[in-house]
């Protein structure tokens, strides 16, 4: 893509010679290699340059026009405003967007995080090298049919006809594993690992071959288990894909289009145990591929949203910020109409409790590793969810993994219901997060 | 045409002027110079896929447009075979240089490089251009379609019906899309094929709150090759269904969970045949040696009363297309009759990888993704029995009237989300359940098919997998489930 001084030079003469005023453009570009193999060979080997940019442009009425392209040409460029300005004669006429007051604030310790990009021959050895060895794992492990190692390259900016110019430009690289048993007699099982990092170098690519092959093993042995009513106890990846999908219960556009579990006046209302405490916090120190600024321009920054069970903030765009008297929080994306979206996760124990817990001495009760069917099981206006998940029945101890069960429940009673939030917390992709204990979820299983 | 004995010195005097803003016979001599480029580098097989697309969303919300959202976008995308393997490289760049790097980093990819400077470049004898978009009268489709005052218009008065027709209405939301595309095809086998593509729809959705009672239900419309789709969309209809639904379910007990024979609906209720057999009909599970279904071609692997077809050629239809994105022109294809497995869906890789043969079934997203083996219009073929029929079977189970969305696993295991439900006993509908997903397991689940009426209907939808979001047609009659697991509380 055009170097982004040289991309607004030519924007402010297009929006001159045009008549546009007022406008602000988000964009990015991407630059990765994937590969996947099978069985020993490479199977597809994926590369991708590809660039896009979304203009915003107020009209004389105050109202404002979008639109996306992918030619970031002059010529792109000037079609893009001059259809932005065409679509801002039907943009909305009440809580009209605008620049976001924190577009120009400095940005401290802004860093660039690259890392070289490994050769495709690299990557595909070092794939290959890792089914090797997960299939090598144990004799029941058949096949790995979903694997991959990724690159890649991202460019961001943001930048506004009152001065605003950011950029920002990181590199990640990820490997997933996801292996398949067979074996006489037995139903397949199949489990898998995702790992994310800044490189290659970096990646914690035996980490995922340990996890996708001891959570692989664990599932061999299975049973089902009695519907009823248990403990459960989440993973850090299953707490937090519950969280998310529920995350209208902090996002403030959701709340002022009335498809939120929460209401404006909500804050300070206790919404979950005491015990648990949820911040976002796109700059976590653990967070690897950190955003510095939203589509707004606006800064990020480390957001409570639940703390000892009391809701205490919501996730802003500068337009709902100004809507509910508050300040924006580095969460929005621009589009015709801003979204706003939570980035990554830190949960962790408010207090210290009075009990504690742990699976080497508990009995009967459920540790759930993954969620599934997030889309299709959660009806996040509701507040219901009906999964299925992967995990085990544990008893002090001893794990077993559980066959073709669902769990059910409302993200309210859960949040109320939590009994325990372990101290120590594990890094995943999408945030911090310790082990969960919640009690009375009902399991439907035979 | 390109000149003959192409030689790579005389390649940069070459001149290459093709337009963006259209594909059409001038692309030949530019993609064909890059196809023999491909083959003299040792490549097995070299395509090009083009693409143009201008798409706009519209949303009201309540009684405002809340958004009006164009995108324009122009890309390609060329693969590289060598034996089995192959390699997908993408780019923005439409021109020559831009593509030729693209194919240059392809070959590099698979281990290939760009001829030396006194090579010979090969022939690539393209086809004459096999234009579906000339031949099916589709230039004018873009001129035609909805301007953004009448998408402000119709969206505004359907949601204003929706709040006539609805009771405790917290919120409203009618969201459409227009997704227009050109796309142009070259393949070093001669294939050289150009297609416009239509699609639009409209999501519509309710959330109606009574203190804690609350329900929400959405409902899709959606057609391709229609520009006056939005113009002659019956929302008064929409708006009656969606109404009365969101009114029964607000006050709807939760299911209890267990093992119950039930009744799907007609229409959106082929997910479950989408999701549950349809995946694993494609030969990228083949590939993947995923799908239980993998050496059963020919075998009983479904209840004797059920047949199943797969197809691009349905008129109008979410999934319908003239030719996939391999530039083969779209087939029927059985699936399944009597219970018989007959085949399976393939593109080309899946072809070279499998040796099925292809079907007309290589679809993606966009430029960016590399085609592969996807359902296109996809449907259990009506049976013998009523609806009523089916309802007297039944002593006490569960009516899934309305889907929600479902997914199926590695291992043949699938789910899926009931928005609207019932119980059924002794035949009847007796009340209104909510918090249903049904759990079960491919091969299982298609024996127990045991009764379908003769209503068949077709529903629009997303299919995402390896290749993107792709539109799609799910589609049944009504048809009863022996057993089957229902998750509830």
């Amino acid at each position: 893509m055009t170097d982004i001084n040289t991309l607004a030079s030519q924007v402010r003469d297009i929006a001159a010679q045009i008549g546009v005023k007022k406008y602000d453009i988000y964009g990015s570009s991407v630059d990765e290699t994937s590969v996947q193999v099978d069985r020993g060979e490479p199977k597809q080997v994926k590369a991708s340059n590809r660039s896009s940019v979304t203009v915003r442009v107020w009209n004389g009425n105050n109202t404002v026009g979008i639109t996306s392209t992918t030619d970031t040409n002059a010529q792109g460029l000037e079609l893009a405003l001059k259809t932005a300005a065409e679509a801002s004669e039907f943009g909305a006429t009440e809580h009209v967007p605008d620049f976001s007051p924190e577009a120009t604030k400095p940005i401290e310790n802004m860093e660039t995080i690259r890392a070289p990009q490994a050769e495709v021959s690299t990557l595909i050895d070092r794939l290959v090298d890792l089914e090797k060895q997960l299939l090598e794992a144990h004799p029941a492990i058949a096949s790995v049919p979903y694997n991959g190692l990724a690159q890649r390259d991202l460019d961001r900016f943001y930048l506004n006809s009152e001065g605003a110019l950011r950029h920002e430009a990181h590199s990640v690289a990820s490997v997933y594993l996801y292996s398949k048993t067979e074996q006489e007699g037995k139903k397949p099982r199949s489990a898998g690992a995702y790992k994310v990092n800044v490189g290659l170098d970096s990646l914690d690519v035996e980490g995922c071959l340990k996890e996708a092959a001891e959570k692989t093993i664990s599932y061999l042995n299975y049973q089902k288990v009695k519907t009823g009513k248990y403990r459960v106890v989440f993973s850090p990846e299953a707490f937090l894909s519950l969280l998310n999908a529920f995350s209208n219960l902090y996002n403030a556009q959701s709340i002022l289009d009335n498809r939120s579990l929460s209401k404006a006046d909500s804050l300070g209302s206790a919404i979950a145990s005491p015990l648990l405490s949820v911040f976002n916090d796109a700059l976590h120190p653990e967070n690897v591929t950190p955003s510095y600024f939203d589509g707004e321009g606006t800064p990020t920054r480390r957001v409570p949203l639940i703390e000892a069970g009391v809701l205490t903030g919501f996730l802003h765009s500068a337009g709902t910020a100004k809507r509910m008297n508050a300040q924006p929080t580095g969460h929005a994306n621009m589009g015709a109409k801003v979204s706003v979206s939570p980035d990554f996760y830190h949960v962790f124990a408010a207090s210290t409790p009075s009990d504690s817990y742990s699976l080497d001495t508990a009995e009967n009760v459920i540790l759930i590793d993954d969620l599934s069917a997030l889309h299709a099981g959660v009806n996040a206006l509701q507040g219901s969810f009906s999964l299925p998940f992967d995990g085990w029945l544990v008893n002090q101890g001893e794990k077993i993994s559980v066959d073709s069960a669902t769990i059910a429940g409302d993200i309210r009673e859960l949040l109320k219901s939590i009994i325990y939030v372990e101290p120590e917390a594990e890094v995943t992709p999408g945030g911090v997060c310790p082990r969960i204990w919640v009690d009375g979820l009902s399991v439907t299983g035979e | 045409m390109p000149p003959t004995a192409l030689l790579t010195k005389g390649l940069p005097k070459v001149s290459h002027h093709a337009p963006i803003d259209r594909f059409d016979e001038t692309w030949r001599t530019p993609l064909s110079i890059l196809l023999g480029l491909g083959r003299a580098a040792g490549a097995d097989f070299i395509e090009f896929f083009l693409e143009r697309t201008n798409y706009i969303s519209c949303m009201a919300e309540d009684d405002a447009i809340t958004s009006i959202s164009p995108r324009l976008s122009t890309g390609a995308g060329v693969r590289v075979f060598r034996g089995k393997a192959d390699c997908y490289v993408s780019t923005n760049d439409l021109s020559f240089n831009g593509l030729k790097a693209a194919l240059e980093k392809g070959l590099s990819i698979m281990g290939l490089s760009l001829p030396g400077s006194n090579a010979y470049i090969p022939d690539i004898n393209l086809e004459l251009l096999r234009d579906y978009a000339t031949r099916k009268n589709k230039e004018g489709w873009l001129a035609d379609c909805s301007s953004m005052r009448e998408m402000s218009d119709v969206l505004l008065a359907a949601n204003d019906t929706l709040n006539r027709k609805a009771s405790h209405v917290q919120s409203r939301r009618a969201a459409y899309f227009r997704d227009w595309q050109e796309v142009l095809v070259a393949a070093s086998d001669g294939v050289f094929a150009r297609d416009i593509r239509l699609t639009q729809s409209v999501g519509y959705s309710l959330l109606c709150a009574d203190g804690d009672n609350r329900s929400s239900i959405s409902q899709r419309v959606g057609g391709s090759s229609n520009p006056a789709f939005l113009r002659t969309w019956d929302y008064n209809a929409t708006a009656e269904e969606v109404s009365e639904a969101a009114g029964t379910m607000m006050y709807a007990d939760y299911v209890e969970s267990g093992q119950y024979p039930i009744i799907m609906a007609n229409s959106f209720g082929g997910v479950i045949f989408h999701e549950a057999c349809g995946h694993l009909l494609e030969t990228t599970q083949i590939e993947r040696e995923t799908t239980p279904f993998l050496k059963k071609k020919g075998q009983k692997i479904a209840h004797e009363s059920l047949t199943a077809w797969d197809e691009g050629l349905s008129d109008g239809e979410f999934g319908t297309i003239d030719m996939d994105d391999e530039g083969m022109p779209a087939q029927r294809t059985l699936l399944i009759e009597n219970g018989v497995l007959k085949n399976f869906l393939s593109d080309r890789a899946g072809s070279v990888r499998t040796g099925h043969p292809r079907t007309g079934s290589g679809r993606r997203q966009g430029y960016t993704y590399a085609a592969a083996s996807r359902m296109r219009n996809t449907y259990i073929a009506p049976g013998d029995y009523s609806v009523e029929d089916l309802f007297a079977s039944v002593d006490k189970g569960i009516y899934c009237k309305r889907m929600g969305g479902g997914s199926v696993g590695p291992t043949g295991e699938f789910n899926f989300g009931v928005e609207e439900a019932y119980l059924i006993e002794n035949g009847k509908i007796t009340k209104p359940l909510k918090g249903a997903i049904l759990i079960g397991e491919a091969t299982e689940i298609m024996n127990k098919i045991s009764m379908c009426s003769k209503d068949v209907e077709l529903a629009p939808g997303f299919c995402g997998s390896v290749s993107g979001s792709v539109y799609v047609t799910v589609g049944q009659p009504h048809i009863k489930v022996d057993s089957i697991t229902v998750g509830g509380r």
